[in-house]
């Protein structure tokens, strides 16, 4: 099953671009034929002349980006875009949600919709599809959202999945708060999953993990897409009999996303090396899963100080009920995890501690809270790798900064002439406020 | 890639104007080494076959440069500085049509230049206007550069700025205008500054304000600079922003220095519309981030660094230095410290070999000492660009939407009500069909209640204020 990717914006092009980089040079790196045939499948259509084609659709408002996009993905002749598989404008989206969703998301909707349809026809069987797109600028954010809402509604029984890039919170771009605020509210209703990576996270991985000197864009975008690799490559289930799970979207979906109201998702992938160090590291599964597990309860985005401290509350005898009062300070709260393992003995791996229920909230059974995905076969040079997919409080407090930010200025009313005048009113406005002020307090009570 | 149209209007718009494009010339050249007819050049040049007379010149896009013509108009009411161009260097870069002249001058007279040559001229300054977007593929801003003390650029110049809005409402107007100094040598420059300031507040989406005064003070710098013979003090050839060096021109006229400074603005303003970067930055996005009310749109530019000194290695520590100075009163293009005034938004434009990394690096030392308005204490706006200035191996554009604009209006204000108080030499401008008393005391109102805006978010700078109230959600 093939899953078809829609790039929206600067950021959903270039991050798109090095993820269709990372999943070929994994897949071709490894010995292993079925995985290589299955990840091939799944993001690639192979042509007449045995050429790899991205099962991907690159939508932009400005050409500059997708040009770059299309003519790094050829530069190494492993594998390409489609020829026709693009659309873009003249001028960009000016930063402004309602321009992206109120003029060109409509403006555009037939061509960009016809496009998407003969990707989608070229899979043989559809898992589902993922959009990427960053939620500060105008075109991802507010085009994305359109797309998104038009995907919804030409692929009603589809899986879609919504990779967002969150900025640095130290502004890249003023408005980013309410174009976030914008498209996350507008996105809980139309998406199946938020898979979410923070631009400040990801800064720090770069900086304290793989030691990178001068930081760019594209060290930034090589993380995430090591990351998302790493959820999205061929993995075994529980229940999938030794063959590769041929649904990843599906499955994250089921696992994770078991009630509306909590659609939001974390990634954590260690480890993550400098590439001069990673001949030098030995890891060993004890010790990976130990400090992941301890980066989930203690709200850790990276190897690098955790705090130790944090402890999961012990657990009640039976018969009395788990109140959040006995949750400790600190503590994060999961709904729901999964845990994806990659790499040599990964049989022999011990997980039982991401089973303990008091990981979890106490409203749905632990054994149902907790999945897990295997496979020997090492991803993108790293030995072993242990990638867990969390819904759970981790992005919490970044969701909250958010809405805060966005709503101090809403009460100024200031930049708010920029979008009234493409059509987005007060009342939109106070509707997406209110929308996420609803998410965040079911995710404070889990 | 989009296309900008320069729309240049009287003395000081056409001299500035006139170094624009020698710089945008050599800025292309500098980059566009196979002499292809490229995006980047399109967006402010023509590419036309000269050879072919019938119905004028036609445009050819991509294949080899043959004869650039600028995306530009040329009014002047009076003959001297557009003839010059004609028969200077760049005269290849206009056709006939596109320049709008008349002989007598306006007089220093904001109403002469705004209603009578604004409606004898209309017709034609709209048809060349039309004529100019329909040569675009995708015409995203109109840039207009003029003064405001005199009488074209002052009148006519917010004449045109007006015909801008309402021919093309949707392109935005980004307006450069060249205020007067404290010993300007004409007598009614502040009633051309205050009627003109009227018209800029209505009409124009951002406004960038510079004045003579420091630019002066900045050429002083380099000169010294230059010349004061301390050892590692030898600038790095052509990379001064005063430096017209391996332009098309010839010898350096006075004014020629300053004007480079504002030609420079320009070039570095549109840098990340024309060429590729990690993290590009528009023109519409400039006036959607900057600009929180739609009348407060000054915002005050700086350009660091002026000039590069000629030994090569440049540590981090430059880096750094050039963030720092962008912030300093002595790099701002008026005459204000927006570190002790109130941040109402701030756009950093990067060129050159520049990461994020050092971007992010920089914005987190300097926050703490730059005032931000209680809603917008992230209030920045940042572009990378890859492609540095001519000269220079990377540079910054600071644009401040900051309340240091005040005193500048203060003083305006004070200069127009010494004048007007004593009605001095308002029967020149009563006398002119279309001008009236009521003009005067609008354009006072507009600017006495835009300086009580700023005062009002000047008022909330050192108080702390309280987070508002979020929404109740039921549990």
């Amino acid at each position: 099953m093939s899953i078809v990717t829609v790039q929206l914006g600067q950021c959903g092009n270039q991050v798109g671009q090095e993820l269709f980089e990372v999943i070929s040079n994994d897949a071709n790196d490894t010995q292993r034929k079925v995985y290589s045939e299955c990840s091939s499948e799944r993001f690639f259509n192979e042509t007449a002349n045995r050429e790899l084609v991205a099962r991907s659709v690159l939508i932009d408002m400005e050409p500059k980006v997708i040009s770059q996009s299309i003519a790094k993905a050829a530069k190494f002749g492993k594998w390409r875009y489609g020829d026709r598989s693009h659309f873009s404008q003249k001028q960009g989206s000016g930063n402004n949600w309602a321009n992206g969703y109120c003029v060109h998301g409509p403006r555009h909707e037939e061509v960009v919709m016809d496009i998407v349809r003969r990707e989608v026809e070229n899979c043989d069987r559809l898992a589902g599809i993922m959009a990427m797109m960053s939620v500060a600028g105008g075109t991802g954010s507010g085009v994305g959202t359109y797309v998104t809402q038009c995907l919804r509604d030409a692929y009603p029984n589809s899986f879609i999945l919504n990779h967002l890039t969150w900025p640095y919170g130290t502004g890249e771009v003023i408005v980013q708060n309410y174009n976030s605020v914008l498209t996350l509210s507008h996105l809980y209703q139309l998406s199946d999953a938020i898979l979410v990576h923070e631009n400040d996270t990801v800064h720090k991985i770069c900086a304290q993990l793989m030691n990178i000197k001068h930081i760019s864009f594209s060290d930034v975008n090589k993380v995430i897409a090591h990351q998302l690799g790493s959820v999205l490559q061929p993995a075994l289930t529980g229940d999938s009999h030794g063959v590769y799970n041929r649904n990843p979207i599906g499955e994250l979906m089921s696992s994770l996303v078991c009630h509306p109201e909590y659609k939001l998702l974390s990634v954590c992938n260690i480890p993550q090396v400098s590439s001069s160090s990673m001949a030098y590291s030995m890891f060993t599964w004890p010790g990976l899963l130990k400090h992941l597990r301890q980066m989930l309860i203690a709200n850790a985005k990276m190897e690098e100080g955790i705090d130790w401290q944090v402890r999961a509350p012990s657990l009640q005898p039976e018969g009395i009920e788990r109140t959040r009062s006995h949750r400790r300070p600190g503590f994060n709260t999961s709904l729901a995890n999964l845990l994806i393992l990659r790499g040599k003995d990964v049989n022999n791996a011990e997980i039982s501690g991401f089973q303990d229920p008091s990981l979890y909230t106490p409203w749905l059974p632990a054994d149902e809270a907790f999945s897990m995905w295997k496979t020997p076969v090492p991803f993108n040079k790293y030995e072993k790798s242990a990638i867990l997919v969390s819904n759970s409080q981790t992005l919490l407090r970044p969701l909250d900064n958010m809405v805060g930010k966005a709503w101090n200025m809403f009460a100024s009313r200031a930049y708010i002439h920029q979008y009234t005048k493409f059509g987005i009113s007060e009342e939109d406005f106070l509707d997406s406020f209110t929308s996420l002020e609803q998410v965040i307090s079911s995710y404070n009570q889990l | 890639m989009t296309q900008s149209v320069v729309v240049q209007v009287g003395q000081c718009g056409n001299q500035v104007g006139c170094r624009f494009w020698d710089l945008a010339l050599r800025e292309h050249s500098h980059v566009n080494k196979k002499g292809i007819y490229d995006e980047a050049l399109s967006s402010f040049f023509r590419n036309v076959d000269s050879r072919r007379r019938v119905g004028g010149s036609c445009d050819i896009t991509g294949g080899r440069i043959q004869s650039l013509k600028a995306r530009a108009v040329l009014v002047d009411m009076e003959e001297g500085v557009v003839n010059e161009i004609l028969q200077g260097p760049l005269r290849e870069l206009f056709d006939s049509t596109q320049l709008i002249t008349d002989v007598s001058g306006s007089g220093n007279n904001w109403a002469v230049g705004h209603w009578t040559y604004g409606s004898a001229y209309r017709e034609q300054i709209v048809d060349q206007l039309r004529r100019a977007a329909e040569h675009c593929d995708c015409l995203q801003c109109f840039f207009l550069i003029h003064s405001m003390g005199g009488g074209t650029g002052s009148g006519l110049g917010t004449c045109v700025l007006k015909l801008l809005e309402e021919e093309f409402p949707e392109v935005c107007r980004i307006v450069t205008s060249v205020y007067p100094s404290a010993e300007d040598d004409v007598v009614t420059s502040p009633y051309n500054s205050v009627l003109a300031m009227r018209e800029l507040t209505e009409h124009a989406d951002c406004v960038l304000p510079v004045e003579n005064q420091s630019l002066v003070d900045i050429v002083n710098k380099i000169k010294h600079m230059s010349h004061s013979g301390k050892p590692g003090s030898v600038i790095k050839k052509d990379s001064a922003i005063i430096s017209g060096q391996g332009g098309v021109s010839g010898a350096e006229k006075p004014f020629d220095a300053m004007n480079n400074i504002v030609a420079n603005l320009l070039l570095n303003i549109t840098s990340s519309a024309r060429f590729e970067g990690s993290l590009n930055m528009d023109l519409n996005e400039i006036a959607m981030n900057l600009v929180p009310f739609p009348r407060l749109h000054y915002l005050v530019p700086s350009l660091t660094p002026l000039y590069t000194l000629a030994d090569v290695n440049i540590p981090t520590r430059r880096l750094d230095q050039m963030f720092t100075d962008a912030f300093s009163k002595d790099h701002q293009l008026i005459r204000a410290d927006p570190k002790h005034s109130l941040y109402l938004a701030c756009a950093l434009m990067v060129r050159g070999n520049v990461q994020v990394s050092d971007l992010r690096r920089n914005i987190e030392r300097l926050k703490p000492m730059l005032p931000f308005v209680s809603w917008n204490q992230e209030g920045w706006k940042t572009g990378l660009c890859s492609v540095p200035p001519v000269g220079h191996s990377h540079s910054l554009l600071a644009l401040a939407n900051n309340t240091c604009v005040k005193p500048t209006f203060m003083e305006l204000r004070d200069h127009f009500t010494k004048l007007y108080r004593k009605k001095a030499h308002m029967h020149h401008y009563l006398h002119v069909d279309g001008m009236e008393q009521a003009c005067f005391t609008e354009a006072i109102s507009s600017l006495s209640s835009l300086i009580e805006e700023y005062s009002q978010l000047d008022a909330t700078k050192d108080r702390l204020m309280p987070d508002a109230a979020r929404l109740n959600i039921a549990t």
